[in-house]
């Protein structure tokens, strides 16, 4: 021993404290995702709600009250401005809802399918065809629901009982948001129904139940908390959906509830406000970051409680 | 889990107990129910293998028109006839190839943090929480990031680098930047913001494939005497190096797909321009002035010209818009086969 006490850098190999440094660097990458998180939060914190320095945020100029309960959005500079949500809302929880009826049936059955009535061999045949169903790009979905599913297949139906579709329309924008949510909702839904024990099944047969019984009565309630925080996920990637809403569904921002017609959705808007030239601090290229706040604030509170109920409510089997 | 699974249901064999007859038909009937069950069930599943089928159909079917070695060859143009995705190609080329140069390291130093070195701690817990959320935040959120600080970044640097720019370094003298061409929208500012896009899918997939290596593995390498960065670098990653690559090119190859956060960029819709004016491979090695100037030159990507043609009034342009799909997709069925050839011959190898 010295009788001098070094300090404990000196004693440390070179090895030792090159571990830490790297173990820093490698906290930091990991640390960053944080950073990324913050950064979008005061974007859009001080561009939407307070401005330092010499920009007038969006709500500085309309109203909370305005923006939330308005029922026209039309957004230009100027007097006649009109800064309503509801509009954009209302696209958006069409589309939403449409996806939904679509992908819910659809990815839960798939689910059921590949996990209590396929074979080995053909789960390992449909599982890649939904991950390549999955990465379809988002825009492709939005052509094929625009020149394929409108003109050729919701026209062609409808027109059979005389109603009339619009070429930009929220139903077909939904019908396709379904298709691409779809194998979200089949994997999640999959993973938890696989995780119900053997044993809860084998009980339900012994006792004369037929394949539907043990779907339906016993392997489905037992992961329910699963398949609800899948639907809600998908749910909230349908609201956060863009391309093929905004090719789709149309521009033209109207506060309607009628799936033929083409309704803006908040997504929708920004991509078309910033295709369009108006200068950075106006309030039309303010109004941006006012819908990307509550699209923002919506995927998040969806997902939050998504993760929520997966944790609460998860059955935990031995 | 897996129960020895038919597809049928069992026949009903009680048919001796015939003076239940009531017990008998509910019997039929449940056994009924669950045959048209299954059948749904079988419908909706390979429902998505026919929308796959019917999709690719309408498509190739409607790019039949224009596709052709030309349209990948040429650039934009209002003419339907001659309009082209050359610049696309390359504006993807150039955000790709600088989203996986951010995004690997990075991705793969956090999964490395968080699956080998972390303690469960405080600040790991809002990591991995955080982490979750963000891979639920839509990809136009982190278009509106990037419009905003990445943008404005590169709008400071331009004004910076225009070749009139002096500062004033504490009063002693003026320090004049060279000249550089930096345009506000360039495939850096792209780049970086696709990183944020596909970054906590990256960080997932690698995590994925760090957590599949056994951990007697690591064990074994510290009772010889390695510390835990050495376990780290000489036996945990190259054990799980083809599960990172393949899970890290199919995730980074998603930032091919995205339009969304490149348009709220301000990125270019219609445009003949091919970033640094290299539009030949070759030019890759002949040109290095224009190589170096590609990354902060503007740029076009393929879904978003896919975007516009799509919603031209002009009908001819659906042949357009079909045939970018096209080859949209091409390329991104050529990475999924790298991703697949990668992994078949990096785990051939490997024996434990």
């Amino acid at each position: 021993m010295p009788a001098v006490k070094l300090p404990k850098w000196a004693t440390q190999s070179v090895s030792r404290r090159h571990e830490k440094l790297i173990q820093a660097a490698l906290f930091l990458c990991a640390a960053l995702s944080v950073l990324t998180t913050a950064a979008i939060i005061l974007v859009l914190l001080t561009n939407a709600v307070y401005a330092p320095g010499a920009k007038t945020a969006f709500f500085e100029r309309v109203s909370l009250w305005e923006f939330l309960t308005g029922t026209h959005w039309k957004p230009v500079d100027g007097e006649s401005g009109r800064f309503g949500i509801l509009p954009l809302l209302c696209g958006t929880i069409m589309v939403a809802v449409i996806a939904s009826v679509v992908s819910v049936p659809a990815g839960l059955g798939a689910a059921i399918y590949m996990s209590e009535y396929a074979a080995s061999r053909e789960r390992e045949f449909l599982k890649p065809l939904l991950e390549i169903l999955a990465g379809i790009p988002s825009v492709v979905f939005g052509f094929f629901a625009l020149k394929f599913i409108t003109p050729w297949i919701l026209k062609p139906v409808l027109g059979l009982f005389g109603v009339n579709l619009q070429i930009f329309n929220t139903l077909s924008a939904g019908i396709v948001v379904g298709i691409m949510v779809t194998p979200l909702i089949a994997s999640l839904s999959e993973d938890v129904i696989r995780s119900v024990p053997r044993s809860l099944r084998e009980a339900a047969y012994a006792l004369g139940s037929t394949r539907f019984d043990v779907s339906v009565r016993i392997v489905v309630p037992a992961a329910l908390s699963g398949i609800l925080a899948a639907f809600l996920l998908a749910f909230s990637r349908a609201v956060g959906e863009t391309m093929a809403v905004t090719i789709a569904g149309g521009q033209q921002a109207i506060a309607t509830l009628n799936p033929l017609q083409g309704a803006q959705t908040m997504t929708g808007f920004m991509v078309h406000a910033s295709t369009g030239d108006s200068s950075a601090d106006s309030i039309s290229r303010m109004s941006i970051y006012a819908v990307g706040i509550a699209l923002f604030a919506i995927t998040l509170t969806i997902n939050i409680i998504s993760g929520w109920i997966l944790r609460r409510y998860r059955e935990v089997y031995q | 889990m897996n129960i020895p699974m038919t597809t049928s249901e069992p026949r009903y064999v009680a048919r001796s107990v015939s003076f239940y007859s009531g017990a008998d038909r509910s019997i039929r009937r449940r056994l009924f129910l669950s045959r048209v069950f299954a059948g749904a069930c079988r419908f909706v599943t390979y429902g998505s293998l026919i929308v796959l089928v019917v999709l690719l159909t309408a498509i190739v079917w409607s790019s039949l028109d224009r596709l052709s070695p030309d349209f990948v060859y040429s650039t934009n143009s209002s003419d339907p006839d001659k309009a082209g995705m050359l610049a696309g190609l390359w504006g993807s080329f150039w955000l790709v190839l600088f989203t996986a140069l951010f995004s690997v390291p990075i991705g793969v130093g956090s999964a490395v943090y968080l699956e080998e070195i972390a303690r469960d701690s405080f600040a790991v817990r809002v990591i991995k929480t955080n982490l979750s959320n963000l891979a639920g935040v839509p990809s136009i959120v982190y278009g509106i990031l990037g419009y905003t600080v990445f943008r404005s970044a590169a709008a400071v640097l331009k004004v910076w680098f225009d070749g009139q720019h002096a500062f004033n370094v504490m009063g002693l003298f003026r320090l004049r930047l060279i000249k550089l061409p930096i345009y506000e929208d360039n495939i850096l500012v792209g780049a970086l913001t696709l990183t944020l896009v596909v970054m906590p899918t990256v960080i997932a997939a690698a995590q994925e494939a760090l957590r599949s290596v056994p951990g007697s593995i690591r064990m074994a390498s510290l009772a010889l005497g390695a510390t835990r960065w050495q376990t780290i670098w000489r036996q945990v990653i190259p054990a799980a190096l083809p599960g990172i690559s393949t899970g890290v090119i199919l995730s980074t190859s998603r930032a091919i797909g995205e339009a969304a956060p490149l348009i709220m960029l301000g990125a270019l819709t219609i445009t003949t321009m091919v970033p640094g004016n290299i539009d030949s491979p070759l030019k890759l090695i002949t040109r290095p002035t224009q190589v170096l100037q590609a990354p902060l030159d503007q740029f076009t990507a393929m879904p978003i010209e896919i975007y516009d043609w799509s919603r031209q009034t002009d009908s001819q342009f659906t042949a357009v818009a079909a045939s970018g799909i096209m080859v949209l997709l091409v390329v991104l069925l050529a990475i999924n086969a790298v991703a697949l050839i990668v992994r078949h011959y990096a785990s051939r190898r490997l024996k434990w």
